[in-house]
């Protein structure tokens, strides 16, 4: 039996889910990871990717756009700007908020946001998928 | 004395005015209540990103660091950024807002810096437009929004750090009401650029953190986000203000209202009971006259 952490899920509007949880995978901005108990102490910014949290009733998704996260010795916490539970996330959402990365894209026409509406897209498809 | 008849026309009126007041004050603490959950529920957050950036802020020397944290090295313009309700009967709410923003500004003013001023909320454009109506840049119009987001927050932050990244404007400070309880509300001045996190108490410093990517390149990242998340925390403590303020200043209307109207009732009842006397010793009279 894995050890358990805690675990948090936050976005400015509400707490997604605080739970036990026995790892939590995370897309860093410099690559994913996955933290358990016991890590090492980071704090990471996010990519828009997939977070999954293996919890002892099972595995849950998210789809978070971007943020922090930090890795402590209390646990973990995922601070993100915006985050939606799997079964939130519908094709229309996904759309949107694509079309609003791509905006911004064309807006700006920097690196950041163009890798941003990529790694959207990207992540779109995995938890589509 | 005045006439039965105006009299019993001034009940109805303050009678109905009572129920208006009350109609009110229990849509306020309807709405009360969940602008106090949206603000229970954005703490966590608040809370977490700001012991975060304490502690990045804390590891950055002198003024190497981002503009944002350390400011432009002028402090020649400053931006005030009045938050207040779109409507009004909410006692002294929007006004002390209003007055605080003021007094700084006149301040400021005498100390011969220039003063900007972007509004969010009707009521403090109102109100400080007669005096400072010159210095406005701008405002946000809330009016349309039902349920306060994080984007609403998102959309100043960004028009504020577009501005400064612009050089309109050196020092920003946010003008808002904290929700103490349902009869006190402080109004409260925060200066958010260049970001102020003295006043958050960092925990324990004993955890040495690996940053990834670095430590100014997280910082650099997370500073336009702190912004909105102040805006954000401000604007939902603002919103259970102005509830509360609300509730509290119709409740004392709706008992004002009571008073009047058993006052008037009195009165009233005088008033009639004096014609009922008049009337009976005329009829008295006529009949001794006889």
């Amino acid at each position: 039996m894995a050890e358990m952490m805690q675990f948090d899920l936050v976005s400015p509007e509400r707490r997604l889910t605080s739970v036990q949880a026995s790892e939590v995978q995370i897309p860093g901005a410099e690559g994913d990871f996955t933290a358990m108990a016991q890590h090492a102490p980071v704090i990471t910014t996010l990519r828009p990717g997939v977070l999954k949290v293996v919890t002892t009733s099972g595995t849950e998704e998210y789809l978070v756009t971007g943020g922090f996260a930090e890795v402590g010795a209390a646990g973990t916490s995922v601070l993100a700007e915006r985050a939606f539970a799997k079964a939130d996330v519908t094709p229309e959402l996904l759309e949107d908020l694509i079309k609003e990365a791509n905006l911004q894209r064309d807006a700006s026409n920097t690196d950041m946001a163009a890798k941003y509406a990529d790694d959207l897209v990207a992540a779109s498809t995995q938890i589509a998928g | 004395m005045p006439n039965l008849k105006v009299l019993k026309n001034r009940i109805a009126s303050v009678k109905s005015t009572r129920k208006i007041t009350k109609a009110m004050q229990m849509v306020a603490a309807a709405k009360l209540r969940r602008a106090q959950e949206a603000a229970e529920a954005g703490r966590p957050y608040a809370e977490r990103f700001n012991a975060v950036m304490a502690q990045l802020a804390g590891g950055v020397s002198g003024d190497s660091g981002p503009k944002l944290l350390v400011g432009n090295g002028s402090n020649q313009t400053h931006l005030l950024v009045v938050m207040t309700a779109e409507r009004g009967l909410c006692g002294g709410f929007n006004g002390n807002i209003a007055k605080l923003a003021r007094v700084a500004a006149n301040k400021l003013l005498a100390e011969g810096k220039t003063v900007k001023i972007l509004t969010v909320g009707k009521k403090g454009r109102e109100a400080l437009k007669r005096e400072l109506g010159s210095h406005f840049i701008g405002h946000v119009d809330l009016s349309e929004v039902k349920k306060l987001g994080y984007d609403n927050a998102a959309t100043i932050a960004q028009d504020l750090l577009t501005r400064f990244d612009a050089g309109e404007f050196d020092v920003a400070k946010i003008f808002y009401s904290t929700f103490q309880s349902v009869i006190s509300q402080t109004p409260t001045e925060q200066q958010i650029i260049p970001a102020d996190f003295s006043h958050v108490e960092v925990g324990e410093q004993s955890t040495v953190y690996d940053y990834e990517p670095g430590e100014e390149a997280i910082l650099a990242d997370l500073l336009p986000r702190a912004v909105a998340t102040q805006i954000f925390s401000a604007l939902l403590e603002n919103g259970a203000s102005e509830q509360g303020a609300r509730m509290s200043a119709m409740d004392n209307a709706t008992r004002n209202a009571g008073d009047m109207i058993d006052k008037l009732t009195i009165q009233y009842n005088r008033s009639r009971q004096a014609v009922i006397t008049n009337e009976l010793i005329e009829i008295i009279s006529g009949a001794e006259a006889l």
